[in-house]
Order: C-alpha cells, then structure tokens, then sequence
C-alpha cells in the first residue's frame, strides 16, 4: 500500500520546459491543491484510516442537498470540486487536522517520482484492433468482412469454453489508470502547479491523484 | 499561437526569449554552449537557415552547412538557453519559406542572392541586440 501522502488536482495540458542545462522536457502541468482535509478515517472508529481530502471549487447549485448538509457539518463554505480519501496509515493521519489546507508545494519537490492516477479517456465499446492492438486481419487475398476480426477465440471440445480473461471488444477507457515513476521537473510554488515529465492520464481538465511513488518513495533523480 | 490554458501560457511565455530577427535564407552564426564532460565551451554553427518552425516555446530552426564536402544540418530549439547569440552574417533573398531544395545542390548552385530588403545597415542592426 501506498504510504505517502497526496493530493488532489487538474490536468491542465502539456507543454514544455527547459532544464538548467538546457535540455527540453516534455511536461503536463497539473494544478494540484490546495487540499483542504474535510476528515479523518481512524482505526479505531472507521476500521481503516484515510484522509479524505477537497480540491477545488464548485458553485453551491452544483452541489446536492445530501453533500451540502455533510460540507455544513464539517463547516466548508466553498464546496469543494472533487473529494477523495487517500488511504494512509493511522501516524501520518494523526499528523493531519481537519480544516488544514495541504499545498503542493508541502508534498512535492522538484526531482521527485510521483504515481498519478486519473480516470482514462473514455472510447466507448471499442473492438480489439484499438483496444488490445491486435493486428486484425489481411485486406487482400480474398479476404472479406473479416478485417478487424480478432480470429478464434479458443479451442474445440476441449477445453469447450473460452477462457476467462479473453482479450475482446469491449468498453475501452474511462477507467482508473495510474501510472508510476513520474518525475516531478518542477513545482511552481507561488502557482500551485507540479509539472510532471510524460503524460499523464485522462482528458484536460480531468481529476487527477498525485501521490509520492510507491517504488521510488524518498529516491530523487540523479 | 499561444496556449489557451493560461497558467500554460504564462510558463511558456517566461520562457521566450529575444533572438535577433533572421529569416529563412539568412545565414547566421549560431553560438552554441555544449558540455563536454565537465568543462563547458561555445561552440559556434555557421550556415543558412533553411527552416523555421513556430510554436512559441516549441518553435526550432534548421541551420544547414557543408562542412569538408558533407552537408549538415542542425536543429536548434529557438528559445534554448544554450544559445548564448546568433549573429546574422548575411540577409539572403529566397521566395520559398523552406529550403530543402539547397540539399539536391552544391557548389556555385547552393548560393543565395544577397536580399537588397535588408541592406548593410539593418543587418548591423540587429547584431546588436
């Protein structure tokens, strides 16, 4: 599990930036924060412990009589855009107090590896060709109406099912992808932006968690 | 075109920088830092410039040589900090905006006609920036 903290925030778009030595790097530029923490999930009340943090903005009509009455509770008057919990263990959470705004600024350094995670571009029901690259089939040779077929999809009496897992057409995106090892190029303190080398998932304007990598916690890049 | 974003747009254009003013068929002497090892030098690239891409941060222009009988061709990204100057050294007349038809000549062939827009005098001009 994922012990680092992270926020929330919004994929702006891409660019690029020169390093110190004058290399070009290709970036996506993520407004992240600040978080405010709307509340503790503890052990001991809860049987797990998160935080659950708010990002953002939203106009109160956007905001449903249910989650209204929950942000009066716990006294946010802005609504927030999104809200999340972020699954941390019970000692960083009871380092945290609710109302406390988080910035990325906080979190995030420059040279860092992040996981990002965000819900993937929506295709559709896609067919395999685009969804799992499969190579589909020749156009010439008197093939027909077969182009973008899959071809078999098993066997014969045995093992007399297809097999769990096939690769087929299917629903293709809008799905939670994270990806991991992103190094952070920069963060604009001021601006409250990360910029983070290499894509990032989802559409602009999307929601997306960035969070201090698993595998690379605490390694910086030489 | 700038980028509609603008949080997006403010960090490219910080990023901007002010170059003198060339043109595809001038010819210009480009001075370059490059690192070797540790020790860093400028190194300069002199030749025609054959292409210029836009694109705010992301614009490059192509400088071309020939350089012991053997064409080269250099990219370079137009607002990299690791172009301490370009120097114009001289302002050609071309009516394409692309020169890709100087890699099929050599010799006499591959020369450009001097621009008489651009006298002496702008030329001057610009170096100075």
């Amino acid at each position: 599990m994922n012990t680092n903290l992270g926020l929330i925030g919004k994929k702006l778009g891409n660019t690029q930036i020169f390093t110190e030595d004058g290399e070009v790097r290709r970036v996506t530029v993520v407004a992240a924060g600040p978080c405010i923490v709307l509340a503790k999930r503890t052990q001991d009340k809860h049987g797990y412990s998160a935080l659950q943090l708010g990002f953002g903005e939203r106009k109160a009509k956007g905001v449903n009589k249910p989650r209204a009455g929950y942000l009066k509770k716990v006294g946010v008057e802005t609504p927030p855009e999104a809200i999340q919990e972020i699954r941390l263990p019970q000692e960083v959470v009871d380092g945290y107090e609710v109302g406390q705004t988080i910035a990325a600024s906080d979190i995030f350094s420059d040279g860092q590896f992040v996981d990002v995670s965000a819900k993937s571009k929506g295709r559709g029901f896609t067919g395999v060709m685009k969804r799992h690259n499969f190579s589909g089939y020749k156009a010439s040779h008197g093939a027909h109406e077969y182009q973008r077929h899959g071809g078999s999809i098993g066997m014969n009496m045995t093992p007399g099912r297809v097999f769990k897992g096939k690769k087929m057409a299917g629903q293709h995106g809008n799905k939670k992808v994270t990806i991991q090892n992103l190094k952070v190029a920069k963060v604009l303190v001021e601006e409250g932006l990360v910029l983070v080398e290499g894509s990032v998932p989802g559409a602009r304007g999307g929601i997306v968690t960035l969070r201090t990598a698993v595998k690379k916690a605490g390694k910086k890049a030489s | 075109m700038s980028n509609t974003v603008p949080q997006i747009a403010a960090i490219e254009q910080a990023q901007l920088r002010e170059l003198p003013p060339f043109r595809v068929g001038d010819t210009v002497r480009v001075h370059f830092r490059i690192r070797e090892g540790e020790k860093e030098r400028v190194q300069v690239f002199e030749g025609v410039v054959i292409r210029r891409r836009r694109g705010d941060v992301r614009a490059t222009f192509t400088v071309r040589k020939v350089s012991y009988g053997v064409g080269v061709e250099r990219i370079f990204p137009l607002h990299s900090p690791r172009i301490e100057q370009v120097e114009i050294a001289a302002r050609g007349h071309v009516r394409q905006a692309r020169l890709y038809y100087l890699r099929d000549l050599r010799g006499k062939k591959a020369r450009l006609r001097a621009s008489r827009r651009h006298g002496a005098e702008e030329t001057i001009r610009d170096q100075k920036n």
